[in-house]
């Protein structure tokens, strides 16, 4: 089983070499530093049923993550790594944290007085506390881009939505706005159907459009994990497939964290997979071991239908 | 009687049946109400109009309009008070919608939900229930004699924007709540501050129910007359104020904002107050173009309501 052992014994090691002595050169240190913190912590992965492994970089390390709303503890000192270019997935009953958890990353939260983070997330290669203090939660915001239940495009054009995360980061130019727009509209595998009415209303698509919007306008931005809560409870079984497929695809360009209450759905796109109970991670995994053979008594029966 | 049947008695259908045509039937009688009292309603409203029309009907002509008041009854007319009306208007439009539309972006974007909020809130909406005379009585101490504005048309204007602000506020924040969550949420996501989030989206959307509360502000404040009379408007000018146009540079200026004053209201009140019964004429035709003026005020609301629904609808 993975767990923060793995992860601490790889920190140890990048910490090891860091301490090494230092060369003589100033500018040959600072390199030999930026590859030790490039290289930053390491978390395995089984690469087919053989179980040969291979260790992939974390992007994200979450240590004893608590959080509050107000007096009501709701996350309980979470722990896990997020492999950098995979699909974490994140699964567990009604009202047990999931969405509570992916909102901690790109510091949702703040947006309501009264909420309370306690522990780290560790962002690489850039070792910064996601949830720390010092950092201010629009920074974050700019680096992590969410796509969320109910697709929410802006009653404005196609084009408009794609291009508004551009534009708050002063984009102006005429011709890199189109361009980052195509190039999002094709992530997202929604061009084809768009690209001859770009200045339509937006609210004018249909609903698996809509959300493929949505994921376009976050990969504009160029994120560095991109979030999804349940992105296809409000969606057909046709639109849910295609979105589905785009999320598989998305590993090449940017880590995925996605929330989901159907296992199917995260047995078919993740990676690894955490299983939440309470407010807690009971288990953490490659998918592949979740869903076979889960270690722990709670993540069978919920896996296997019998836990709602 | 269904003696071997299981089922309870209120789920027998002929039973189900019986009710569901009493209920019906309740159903229709409401249906009936509603439009009567709908028809008396605008039966009234027609009645009104149309007698005003016909009593002033031997005045309706061009120089009605362009007449200033006149102790003859069929010479009077009323160019200072619709250019007073209008001139106010602006004053009122231009204080009440910028302060108006502020307090409720901050009430719903920004500020804190505690007691001191909820306090402004309330005081809010109980401001839209004060008597218009208590407006105009703080008007004269505050305006007139405190900043010394005069019995000017800029202290009428700032006396109906107070007089609106609540209508103003109540309308913003309505519209303002309008706005789904999701839709900021989608813009904090991608890295907005508040101030993007409320001029990119909670604005553009809401911008709808913002005009049509201005514009049904405008319209409670066009008829005012009590307020302005405590300030002082005259109710006898024969002449306009200084034009905001002028010929050379700077091309507009605001010397009208200390001119004395007439208003529609007001010239109908001191019209119906004498003594000769032509001059009912004249309070009639009045009556008859100042209610059209906020009928079609209203009308304009409600189509600016259509088109934007029309364009946003979540
Ligand atoms: N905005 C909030 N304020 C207070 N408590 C909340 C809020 N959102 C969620 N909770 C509570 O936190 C717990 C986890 O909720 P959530 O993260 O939404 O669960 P999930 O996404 O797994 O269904 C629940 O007990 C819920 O009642
Ligand atoms: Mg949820």
């Amino acid at each position: 089983m993975l767990d923060s052992s793995t992860l601490a014994r790889a920190q140890s090691a990048g910490q090891s070499r860091e301490e090494q002595p230092l060369a003589n050169e100033q500018s040959t240190s600072a390199v030999a530093d930026d590859e030790a913190r490039a290289a930053g912590p390491r978390i395995s992965i089984s690469v087919d049923e053989t179980r040969k492994s291979r260790t992939l970089k974390v992007k994200a390390a979450v240590e004893n993550l608590n959080f509050y709303y107000g007096q009501h503890r709701a996350l309980k000192n979470l722990s896990i790594p997020i492999a950098d270019k995979q699909v974490t997935a994140l699964i567990g009953p009604s009202g047990c944290g999931k969405s509570t958890f992916l909102r901690c990353f790109n510091r949702m939260h703040d947006l309501q007085p009264g909420t309370r983070y306690e522990g780290s997330i560790t962002l690489y290669p850039d070792n910064l506390n996601l949830v720390g203090p010092g950092i201010d939660p629009i920074e974050v915001r700019m680096r992590i881009g969410m796509v969320f239940q109910k697709p929410n495009p802006f009653p404005k054009s196609i084009f408009e939505n794609v291009a508004y995360g551009l534009r708050l980061r002063g984009v102006r130019n005429r011709a890199t706005l189109a361009e980052e727009v195509e190039k999002a509209l094709r992530g997202a595998a929604l061009w084809d159907e768009v690209k001859d009415r770009l200045q339509d209303s937006a609210l004018a698509l249909s609903g698996g459009q809509m959300q493929r919007l949505c994921i376009a306008r976050a990969l504009a931005t160029k994120p560095e994990i991109l979030l999804f809560d349940e992105p296809t409870s409000a969606l057909d079984p046709i639109a849910t497939a295609k979105i589905e497929e785009l999320i598989s695809t998305l590993r090449d360009q940017v880590t995925v964290l996605i929330v989901t209450h159907n296992m199917q759905q995260a047995a078919r796109v993740s990676d690894y997979t955490a299983f939440m109970y309470l407010g807690e991670i009971i288990e953490f995994d490659e998918a592949a071991k979740i869903f076979t053979n889960p270690s722990k008594k709670a993540t069978e029966d919920y896996i296997t239908g019998r836990y709602g | 009687m269904s003696g071997t049947s299981m089922t309870a008695p209120y789920l027998d259908p002929k039973h189900v049946r019986e009710g569901l045509s009493r209920r019906k039937l309740l159903d229709q009688v409401f249906v009936i109400v509603g439009l009567i009292v709908m028809l008396a309603c605008l039966a009234i409203l027609a009645v009104l109009f149309i007698d005003l029309v016909i009593d002033g009907s031997e005045r309706f002509s061009w120089d009605f309009f362009t007449n200033f008041a006149s102790r003859r009854a069929e010479r009077a007319g009323i160019l200072a008070a619709w250019v007073g009306t209008s001139l106010i208007m602006i004053v009122t439009a231009l204080c009440a919608v910028p302060v108006g539309v502020a307090a409720a972006i901050y009430l719903e974007e920004y500020a804190p939900k505690n007691w001191f909020t909820a306090i402004i809130e309330i005081n809010v909406t109980n401001l839209a229930g004060v008597p218009s005379i208590v407006y105009g009585l703080l008007a004269l101490g505050l305006f007139v004699y405190q900043f010394n504005l005069g019995q000017s048309i800029a202290a009428a204007g700032l006396t109906l924007a107070l007089l609106i602000l609540p209508i103003v506020i109540v309308a913003t924040r309505e519209a303002i709540r309008a706005v789904p969550n999701a839709i900021r949420e989608a813009a904090y996501g991608l890295g907005a501050t508040r101030w993007e989030v409320t001029k990119d989206h909670v604005l553009p959307y809401s911008t709808g129910g913002i005009l049509t509360g201005m514009i049904l502000g405008l319209s409670r404040a066009i008829g005012e007359t009590a307020p302005i009379i405590t300030i002082g408007a005259l109710s006898f000018i024969a002449f306009l104020p200084e034009s905001p146009f002028k010929s050379e540079f700077p091309f507009i200026s605001f010397g009208w904002l200390d001119d004395p004053f007439t208003a529609m209201p007001i010239q109908m009140f001191n019209w119906v107050s004498r003594p000769d019964p032509a001059f009912q004429a004249n309070a009639a035709a009045a009556g008859a173009i100042l209610l059209g003026m906020t009928l079609l005020m209203n009308g304009v609301a409600i189509w600016i309501r259509y088109r934007f629904r029309k364009k946003i609808n979540w």
